[in-house]
């Protein structure tokens, strides 16, 4: 019997992005990383190629995080000491890119200061060749404080800043733009908002090949299912064309399942949850793969197995299927 | 597809005779689009029209029910393709399988330990629905004998999956004859015998072919052998392939009343070289119009993410899961004790009641009615400010039931401290932390005196 395959007609497409700058290109990056540019549905081979592969970005901390779950500490070990080394790790684990969030505080509790910031930035771009997203402690003042010392020192990068939001938006812009940078625009799951600060930010000049948008999201169990249907609506939105959506979208799975008890806490919980470990792996890796499917484009994860497994998952989703559809 | 008034009119007898209660065969028209009415109020509709309306009226994919002496299963029926334009309806059931080449012992013991799975998520119950058990040997004896032991180990439903009439039967004669089973799996070599037997035991059959033509070519001969209950396995076996697929089955039954692939879909979340991405391909089944969704490997820590992400997934987007505003008490708490606040949204609710009352802690809670939303969302929408809390706090009585008036505000909304301790001004004004896992020993050290 035949049998139709049912294309949708899409107008728009996701703008291109590319993270990082090599040398020839004013920066000091080994290589760089292209997302966006679909124009269909995540994966959906039969209407559209995908042009550039969604990637996985690795969060390392400027220095040992406090409030990690300890099994993320046990699988990077001695590296979350000094970040050059668990940039490294991270590369070796399988990053497409670097994420670097910066602690609000050091070790001894005093505010982290411009000149720190920009010493750990310093060592991540001198370790490791990858593109490299430089977040602030989300602190809209402390943001603006660290991340534009940060985007002086480290000129023509390409870095993507963040958390780029409605309240620091104007500090955070102005700086990217003066110095070669992309930023990363967050938003609380709501698809009117990120329109919004997508309409503000690119009002203040800043070119729509700078921008991701970063729509947050939910851990499976903790709101999971907003988040995921805000990504499909601010996709759908963008492929019928409405501009101020068609950005590639960064979420941050791996901060948002290692937050929840059942990847943070192993002791005195239900027997129900089974293996610590292999739940907090679990839990990151399976929000991060629903949110793939509602087409992120870059994921930020946290447990080196979470990367291999979604590298995986990637490669897989990126190979059209062999056979006839049809 | 679903007719229009205007057409469903042309088929009406056009007398406006009044006898549905409706004024026109126009109006009635309208409300049968709607489906605010049945047919059955005209008594004036010819059997053509009548057979017209009910080939329109299906459902474009296919209820489907599973049952055992016990339990249900029930797919299919969805209506759209994107939850957020409507609701997904009917969670997949998650069935786990197990091969008759396994020890009776073996069996045995994973059927016991998946069947008495249970695991609490925001107050509720969740575990898997099934069994699927597989002729993995071809013997017929193997086959029944595997099915008398997972029998003997579990009420909930089973799917029988043999490579053969002959042993799916010896199978099927195992379980009482009230149970409606899922059978399979008929394909371009067997389907014949496949439909007599799901026919005769009016069950519902799996369907497997490997091209979506294949597919529909199997589907409509095993209807017309008399088979009405069919659920599809698309075959693909990779992430890429079973997307492809099974959107593009969605998308024919929804957009096309394609009635050849009309069907819920079976998802066999198996891949043999990595554990690992069975798990994700279960996630991508779940999100992915899967009505079945079967698992090799049955681990608690998969197994509870995979029913929360269902959970999740199948949520009416329109009405956030919500608990009753109020004041609640936690750890018999008396006047002395601290007050804490948050919303209403039944996941932000269990995450600071489960933290609290795993503490040990007395504390009083002020749930807000934030209309449904978390700290944060409800926040940014305006729908938990200072305002709010403090109507709240008065309009529950907390001032009767408590001597220390301290109040804790979530960490996230810190900035309402200021106005808060306006609002409220006998109340000193606490700022807790973010996230509920923290409570407990912000409450030890914080709040201590």
């Amino acid at each position: 019997m035949p049998v139709e395959i049912l294309k949708e007609t899409w107008t728009g497409a996701v703008q291109t992005v590319t993270l990082g700058a090599t040398p020839a290109q004013g920066g000091t990056r080994g290589r760089t990383v292209t997302v966006g540019g679909e124009r269909s549905l995540p994966f959906l081979h039969f209407e559209a190629p995908m042009p550039h592969r969604p990637v996985v970005a690795v969060e390392i901390k400027d220095r040992r995080p406090d409030d990690w779950s300890p099994v993320l500490l046990r699988a990077w070990g001695e590296v979350v000491n000094d970040p050059g080394a668990w940039a490294q790790a991270a590369a070796a684990a399988g990053a497409d890119l670097i994420l670097l969030a910066l602690s609000l505080t050091d070790a001894e509790g005093r505010p982290t200061t411009p000149a720190a910031a920009v010493a750990a930035v310093r060592k991540v771009l001198e370790a490791c060749p990858l593109p490299l997203a430089v977040f602030g402690p989300g602190q809209a003042e402390a943001d603006n404080e660290l991340l534009v010392a940060v985007a002086e020192a480290t000129k023509g990068e390409r870095l993507l800043l963040g958390i780029c939001e409605d309240k620091n938006y104007r500090t955070i812009v102005a700086t990217a733009l003066a110095n070669g940078h992309l930023v990363n625009a967050r938003t609380p799951m709501d698809v009117n908002l990120a329109k919004q600060l997508n309409i503000l930010i690119t009002d203040m000049g800043m070119p729509l090949d700078r921008i991701i948008m970063d729509p947050t999201t939910g851990a499976v169990g903790y709101g999971f299912e907003y988040g995921y249907s805000v990504m499909e609506r601010l996709r759908l939105a963008a492929l019928q064309g409405d501009r101020m959506t068609q950005l590639p979208m960064l979420v941050t799975p791996g901060f948002e399942a290692w937050k929840t008890k059942e990847a943070k806490v192993g002791n005195g919980v239900p027997a129900a949850w089974g293996d610590w470990e292999a739940r907090g792996i679990a839990w990151e890796t399976l929000t991060a793969l629903g949110l793939l499917e509602a087409g992120a484009d870059i994921l930020v994860l946290r447990h080196p197995e979470s990367v291999r497994r979604l590298q995986r998952a990637i490669a897989d989703l990126m190979t059209p299927p062999s056979g006839p559809l049809v | 597809m679903a007719l229009t008034g205007i057409q469903i009119y042309k088929l009406l007898p056009q007398t406006n005779c009044k006898d549905c209660g409706f004024p026109t065969c126009l109006a009635f028209a309208m409300k049968l689009a709607a489906k605010q009415v049945e047919l059955s109020a005209c008594p004036h509709v010819s059997e053509s029209a009548r057979a017209q309306l009910a080939e329109s009226a299906a459902p474009p994919v296919r209820l489907v029910t599973v049952r055992s002496d016990s339990t249900e299963i029930k797919v299919g029926n969805e209506v759209v393709l994107f939850r957020h334009e409507k609701t997904f309806y009917h969670r997949p059931g998650l069935l786990v399988r197990v091969g008759d080449d396994r020890t009776p012992s073996a069996l045995e013991a994973t059927v016991a330990a998946a069947d008495a799975y249970r695991v609490s998520y925001v107050g509720m119950d969740l575990g898997i629905d099934g069994f699927a058990v597989e002729s993995v040997t071809g013997d017929p004896g193997r086959f029944a004998a595997a099915v008398q032991t997972v029998r003997r180990h579990t009420r909930r439903p089973l799917a029988l999956l043999a490579p053969s009439a002959a042993v799916l039967g010896a199978g099927l004669e195992m379980i009482a004859a009230n149970e409606t089973p899922l059978l399979g799996v008929a394909a371009a070599d067997n389907w014949q015998d496949m439909a007599d037997l799901a026919r005769k035991a009016r069950a519902p059959l799996v369907v497997r072919g490997h091209t979506l033509s294949e597919l529909a070519d199997l589907t409509e001969k095993i209807k017309a052998a008399g088979v009405e209950d069919m659920v599809l396995d698309p075959a693909a076996r990779d992430l890429a392939g079973h997307l492809a697929l099974s959107t593009l089955i969605r998308r024919l039954a929804l957009k096309k009343t394609f009635r050849p692939l009309g069907y819920p879909l079976i998802a066999f979340a198996d891949a043999v070289d990595d554990p690992a991405v069975a798990s994700m391909l279960a996630a991508q089944a779940i999100l992915k119009y899967a009505g079945f969704v079967v698992i090799d490997h049955f681990a608690p820590e998969t197994i509870y993410p995979l029913l929360v992400l269902r959970q999740n997934i199948y949520t009416d987007p329109q009405k956030p899961i919500q608990v009753q505003p109020g004041l609640y008490e936690i750890n018999n708490p008396k006047p002395e004790d601290p007050v804490l606040v948050t919303t209403n949204f039944s996941i932000t609710y269990f995450s600071v009641a489960n933290e609290v009352e795993g503490s040990g802690l007395p504390a009083w809670l002020v749930v807000a009615d934030a209309e449904g939303m978390s700290v944060l969302t409800a926040w940014a929408a305006g729908k938990f400010d200072a305002e709010r809390i403090a109507k709240d706090v008065k309009r529950f009585g907390v001032d009767a039931k408590v001597s220390r008036r301290r109040l804790v505000i979530p960490g996230h909304v810190a900035v309402l401290s200021g106005e808060l301790e306006a609002e409220l001004p006998d109340w000193e004004i606490r700022v807790g932390p973010r996230e509920a896992v923290d409570l407990p020993r912000y409450m030890k050290e914080a709040l201590r005196n």
